[in-house]
């Protein structure tokens, strides 16, 4: 599978990415018991690239930005990110982990601590980094998701668009190269999806090298610089946003943009 | 116009609920009085409460306070009420309180227990008050070098001996981890802790007591008695067994197979025993296992195996906690790079812990109880003392008394144990719900 060039639209003329491979997987192969989930999946992701994965339920898209950072485990193939190279040894896991943020669908914030411990918890224990410094920089973070007064509220008195930009900010206070995605705004009513889609779009602005996967097509087109489509634990295609949607390739894809897009 | 099309003019402000349906006449006529039936049953249970009321309440209040032995107890209650039955005796009480409470431990050293239960208040307050001044914690360090040597006397070298022991475990495990690994740190430490246990320190205890001999006179185990033991050994098995309970339910859940398996093992024997069984075993049979001569303290004994047995109960009602939290918590503290035991630590446990908060005071409401049962095997718990006040010609016949001054100093210690916890999940409540 070839990677693409990216020729950034207009819109997206300030983002730049650069040659740098920030993540390179190879020929990984995952299996849950006997079931086949990811085959054969070949995948460069280059500094300062938007990537939107998108595919049918039970494609393996979710399965796939999980190994990136090991929470799954894949058995064949290799995973390298930002040069290192992804393996069962515990402290490299973590090494990668503490560079590679993740954003989930159901946010996991740790509903016993406050919205400030939330975010200054990884960099304390994790980074050394002194208490007085962590809360500085976790304050930051939290004026940039604009949520900067809720910061000694318990998760459980944010609503759910709050709490997935507090779970964005808790992953940018670890200073990551590189930011996962799953489904961020899946679990949200519909009138909070846009604060948490702005605040990705504003994150992309700032050069964050992304994957995320998303049905949010709108996002795709407005921030992606590539669109892969993934079926039955493979990438069917992967493209431009504008080539993607306006001249899908393959049948499964026409399908799926028909299914998504046809209301 | 159209049935369909309505629009609001103005909005209807709050008014309040009408007077026969709140206040203290709306609750009586709600809960009590609501249907017929429920009034008939109503009465019923106002009949029942009068009718225990009116036995109970006679016979604890019009009650002989003063009087050597039972008979004269019935002798001075017939003389004022007529009837010699009906009235409680708690000239016992009077009588035999300090022994309910202390056992045989020499009188004039009361103060000792006293100073230990007091300190132990002062060593509690930071782990059970937030609030509290944290310059306590060094207390709470110490207090399990000070416990046995206020209880036990002897010389005050072999508690600081003991402590040493655990220092140098710590140096070893805080020097060696950079060089040689956690698991070899560890197992250092442990040896370097042994080591000077077993055969360093015991020479600095003869050497220093010897020379600067700083004693408190000792006391032998058999004269423990009383409400004194009961919180003796309930409070070491209470502290004990949430740790050890803590690592087998991490223990259960582990994938690290002989891990896992010992730890089942263990829980599954331990539950499936008789708490009496393992108290005999401790009390008979382990005198057989163990070389002749060997002194080991049959109190010690009986802590070892009470603080085993509650700890196999606590370890499930941690894992029914650990079962209750959300994968994505687990996932949430990967993918920030906290290793197992920081995720364990910082997000794990303390919401796993909140969870079963309930559970883990029932079973150490539980276990304190269970220390009534040594009197089987022989110590003197009040249970155990009560019998022997029977024995005596004077209090021979006497059951109701004993007992109920027995169950309120127990419910006393347990209700506050029930109401600590209460507020405990009061003040850890974040969700709001």
């Amino acid at each position: 599978m070839s990677d693409i060039a990216t020729e950034p639209a207009a819109t997206r003329s300030k983002m730049q990415v650069s040659g740098e491979t920030a993540i390179q997987i190879t020929k990984m192969n995952k299996w849950y018991g006997a079931f086949h989930v990811l085959r054969d999946v070949d995948l460069t992701v280059f500094n300062g690239e938007r990537i939107v994965i998108c595919g049918p339920s039970g494609s393996g898209k979710s399965t796939l930005i999980r190994c990136i950072n090991a929470l799954e485990e894949h058995q064949r193939g290799e995973i390298v990110v930002d040069g290192t190279v992804l393996s069962s040894d515990l402290k490299n896991i973590d090494k990668i982990r503490s560079e590679v943020g993740m954003v989930f669908q159901h946010f996991n914030l740790f509903p016993h601590l406050t919205i400030l411990e939330n975010c200054t918890l990884a960099p304390i224990w994790v980074r050394k980094t002194p208490k007085k410094e962590a809360e500085e920089t976790a304050m930051h973070f939290l004026e940039k998701v604009k949520i900067p007064e809720q910061a000694n509220k318990y998760p459980g008195q944010l609503s759910g668009g709050q709490q997935q930009r507090v779970a964005i900010a808790r992953s940018l206070c670890m200073k990551p190269r590189i930011m996962l995605f799953d489904e961020p705004t899946s679990a949200l009513d519909p009138e909070m999806i846009k604060e948490v889609l702005d605040t990705m779009i504003e994150l992309a602005e700032d050069g964050m090298t992304m994957l995320v996967v998303t049905h949010e097509m709108g996002f795709a087109r407005q921030v992606a610089n590539r669109v892969i489509f993934m079926d039955q634990g493979q990438i069917v295609e992967q493209n431009e946003p504008e080539a993607f949607f306006n001249n899908p390739q393959s049948d499964r894809t026409k399908l799926f943009l028909s299914q998504i897009l046809g209301h | 116009m159209s049935d369909t099309s309505f629009v609001r003019q103005e909005m209807l402000s709050e008014q309040p609920a009408p007077a026969s349906s709140v206040g203290f006449l709306g609750w009586i006529k709600n809960n009590l009085f609501s249907t017929w039936f429920n009034s008939i049953l109503t009465v019923i249970a106002l009949g029942f409460v009068w009718y225990i009321l009116a036995g109970v309440l006679p016979w604890t209040f019009l009650s002989v306070w003063n009087a050597g032995s039972l008979s004269e107890c019935r002798e001075i209650a017939r003389q004022v009420w007529g009837e010699s039955h009906g009235h409680a005796c708690w000239a016992v009480i009077n009588d035999r309180w300090i022994q309910l409470l202390f056992g045989f431990y020499p009188s004039h050293l009361y103060w000792r227990p006293i100073l230990a239960f007091v300190l132990l208040g002062f060593a509690l307050a930071p782990v059970l008050f937030p609030q509290s001044s944290r310059k306590l914690l060094i207390l709470s360090g110490l207090y399990p070098f000070i416990l046995p040597w206020l209880m036990w006397g002897g010389s005050i070298w072999s508690p600081i001996m003991a402590l040493i022991g655990f220092v140098m475990g710590y140096l070893a495990i805080k020097n060696l981890s950079e060089r040689i690994g956690q698991l070899g740190a560890i197992f250092s430490s442990i040896f370097a802790a042994f080591l000077w246990w077993l055969l360093i320190g015991p020479v600095f205890v003869d050497l220093l007591s010897a020379n600067i001999p700083i004693a408190l006179e000792s006391v032998a185990s058999r004269d423990f008695g009383g409400f004194v033991l009961a919180l003796l050994i309930g409070i070491v098995a209470i502290v004990c067994s949430l740790p050890i309970g803590i690592i087998l339910a991490l223990g259960r859940q582990s994938d690290l197979i002989i891990v896992k398996a010992f730890s089942v093992a263990f829980i599954e024997f331990i539950r499936g025993v008789p708490l009496i069984t393992l108290l005999f075993v401790a009390s008979l049979l382990l005198n057989l296992f163990l070389p002749p001569g060997t002194e080991f303290d049959i109190i010690l004994r009986v802590m070892i195996m009470v603080t085993l047995f509650s700890s196999a109960y606590m370890a499930e009602v941690i894992r029914g906690g650990l079962a209750a939290l959300p994968k994505g918590q687990y996932e949430g503290a990967d993918s920030l790079g906290l290793d197992y035991w920081q995720a364990q630590r910082l997000i794990i446990m303390p919401q796993a812990l909140k969870v079963s908060i309930p559970g883990i005071v029932s079973t150490f409401i539980g276990l304190f109880k269970d220390t009534t049962l040594v009197s089987i095997i022989g110590l003197m718990d009040p249970l155990g003392l009560s019998q022997g006040i029977r024995a005596n010609a004077e209090w021979n016949g006497i059951y109701w008394e004993l007992f109920a001054f027995i169950a309120l100093l127990f419910f006393v210690v347990c209700f506050s144990m029930s109401r600590y916890s209460m507020y405990l999940e009061r003040k850890l409540q974040t969700d709001h719900r």
